[in-house]
């Protein structure tokens, strides 16, 4: 499978990245050759091969049903370029 | 008086602990190495000589109150900048999270300060830890200490963990953090002539450490030496509840663990590793290694690693499939970068913030991450290369039923030149051929000095171990380091 400018745009779209139609054009082939490389896995029998979610064999725990933190608003916020109020300022989502 | 910062960790703690030096002279002589190699390497994002000195004093003064010291005190350690450090900027060296000072720190950075720790600075890397030559990083290439003979042309540290790698080779720090996804720790140690070792995956948590591909990622030790590895790595592991995946079991006691002998050993030697025009002076040392190991004991049989060639590929699939939905949390709202062009909307925000705050590799990687997930293609790529990696675990497995340890190389060639592969993203992925595939499959693997080539640039040789056989993977690198005699170091240029 090989992608054209549409795809590209389009992938850049559904990963929320700004690219413009000259970076489109440079990706193109880009992807291209990683994508035909990366196909060589297409060869490999897998029959019957379970796809891999855990690589070391491991518990997922629970924990307790109890609050560990909370009450830190102020540092949660610390880093926000735009907060407000107390809040993460955004720009207008409804019209 | 010797040189201070000729001194790795076990040398270091014991000459604090014994009163030869204070902890505070160690950090001056540390921090003054930082600040003169700076201009010259730009090993360090930003340098925190407070820091260090803060952490000295508090050491210092525990010993003259005759309190126990830590397994790290008064050593000053480098921190990847992929570790988020309460208090000091964060960036995985990413324009995205520029001015980032987290509100919390990592696990791995908080044990190694309970130990007696302290800190020099955060260490420059590639973006998000995407590349092997930290020429991807927003704050400039990592300059490597090494040249050849007669030629000031600048090479690469290695990557992704090339400020952790450039600066214990030029003495800047005794040690330092580094962080593996598909061989980030292994293959910056090995361009430099020091050691390195990913343990287990889970052994160290990933709690605070910035996210790059969360089934892969692993921090572990960098520095001059297996032991000062093994004391590293026994301060930065250990259980941790805020990781899912931290392995609930106790952290075993490797520097006093340490035994080069081999006896009784069986070391596999994969046969799908020698590949078809292999650099002559890897694969010279690669027979130098297996020569060393049964020098120290070691039965050598061959094993087969079929599914070797698929590692790559399958890689390249699974961490940008990884990375794209890891990398989804930078969307200028809640920390890092924001860029809103006038009038602009939330959507328009949040592709304008990504497009100004990623750099070129860590876009590509997320395009392709985006694309293998994406409806109608999810199968054909990222269940595929799951299947793939299940495959080459089992070959491990398989192949340790034979053997105890497998050598090989750690790269396919010695230190390149700056820009020498930037330009070909396949060209460069080669360069992680022989550490991906222990990263799919989980398990311990280290890199230790072997020698120089014919260029006189370090190479390195590859322990790879079972899973949670950490002690294993050092002994065998402690039999090759004593026998490789490892002491060439970088003329001073900087």
């Amino acid at each position: 499978m090989s992608v054209d400018t549409a795809t590209v745009a389009k992938i850049a779209s559904l990963a929320r990245i700004k690219v413009s139609d000259a970076e489109v054009a440079a990706m193109v082939p880009e992807l291209n050759g990683i994508l035909a490389w990366v196909e060589q896995l297409g060869e490999v029998d897998v029959t019957g091969v379970e796809p891999m979610t855990a690589v070391i064999p491991n518990q997922l725990r629970l924990r307790d049903d109890a609050v560990t933190d909370g009450g830190i608003r102020d540092a949660v916020l610390a880093n926000a370029p735009a907060p407000e109020h107390g809040f993460f300022g955004v720009p207008k989502v409804i019209e | 008086m010797t040189d201070l910062t000729d001194l790795g960790i076990a040398d270091i703690r014991n000459g604090v602990a014994a009163g030869t030096f204070t902890a505070v002279e160690v950090a001056e002589a540390f921090n003054a190495a930082v600040a003169a190699a700076q201009p010259a390497l730009n090993a360090f994002i930003v340098t925190t000589p407070d820091a260090a000195l803060d952490a000295a004093r508090r050491v210092d003064a525990a010993r003259a109150a005759g309190q126990a010291l830590g397994k790290m005190a008064g050593v000053p350690i480098g921190m990847k900048d992929l570790f988020a450090t309460k208090g000091v900027q964060t960036t995985a060296a990413s324009k995205i999270l520029a001015g980032f000072t987290p509100e919390y720190e990592s696990t791995v950075s908080q044990n190694l300060w309970n130990a007696g720790a302290g800190m020099l600075g955060k260490l420059n890397l590639d973006q998000f830890a995407m590349g092997s030559s930290n020429e991807t990083s927003a704050f400039g290439n990592v300059i490597s200490p090494w040249r050849r003979p007669n030629d000031t042309a600048p090479l690469a540290p290695g990557g992704s963990s090339g400020g952790s790698s450039a600066a214990i080779a030029a003495r800047l720090c005794p040690a330092a953090t580094g962080t593996d996804t598909g061989g980030s720790i292994r293959q910056p140690a090995a361009f430099t002539g020091i050691a390195g070792i990913k343990p287990t995956y889970g052994r160290c948590s990933r709690w605070g450490v910035v996210a790059f591909a969360s089934s892969l990622d692993q921090a572990g030790p960098m520095a001059r030496s297996v032991q000062d590895c093994a004391i590293m790595l026994e301060a930065m592991a250990g259980f941790d509840p805020k990781d899912s995946t931290s392995l609930d079991l106790p952290v075993p006691e490797w520097e006093a663990g340490l035994n080069p002998s081999m006896a009784g050993k069986r070391v596999g030697i994969p046969r799908e590793y020698r590949l078809d025009g292999m650099d002559p002076d890897v694969a010279k040392s690669w027979d130098d290694g297996i020569a060393w190991l049964k020098d120290a004991g070691a039965e050598i049989v061959e094993v087969s690693l079929p599914h070797t060639k698929y590692a790559l590929p399958t890689y390249y699939i699974i961490a940008p499939a990884e990375a794209s939905s890891n990398l989804a949390r930078y969307d200028g709202v809640r920390y890092g970068l924001r860029d809103l062009p006038d009038g602009a909307g939330l959507q328009d925000m949040y592709a304008a913030t990504r497009a100004a705050g990623f750099g070129p590799e860590v876009k590509r990687r997320i395009m392709i991450g985006t694309y293998v997930l994406s409806a109608g293609f999810y199968d054909a790529y990222y269940t595929q290369a799951q299947k793939v990696r299940a495959l080459i675990a089992r070959d491990f497995e398989l192949a340790f039923q034979h053997c105890d340890v497998i050598l090989a190389p750690t790269a396919p060639t010695a230190a390149f030149a700056l820009g020498e592969k930037s330009d070909d993203p396949l060209a460069m992925y080669l360069n992680d051929v022989f550490s991906v595939p222990a990263s799919l499959a989980g398990l311990p693997a280290m890199s230790v000095p072997a020698g120089l080539d014919r260029q006189g640039l370090p190479l390195g040789l590859q322990v790879i171990g079972q899973a949670f056989d950490e002690q294993g993977v050092l002994n065998a690198g402690l039999a090759l380091e004593q026998r490789a005699g490892f002491t060439a170091k970088p003329a001073k240029w900087w």
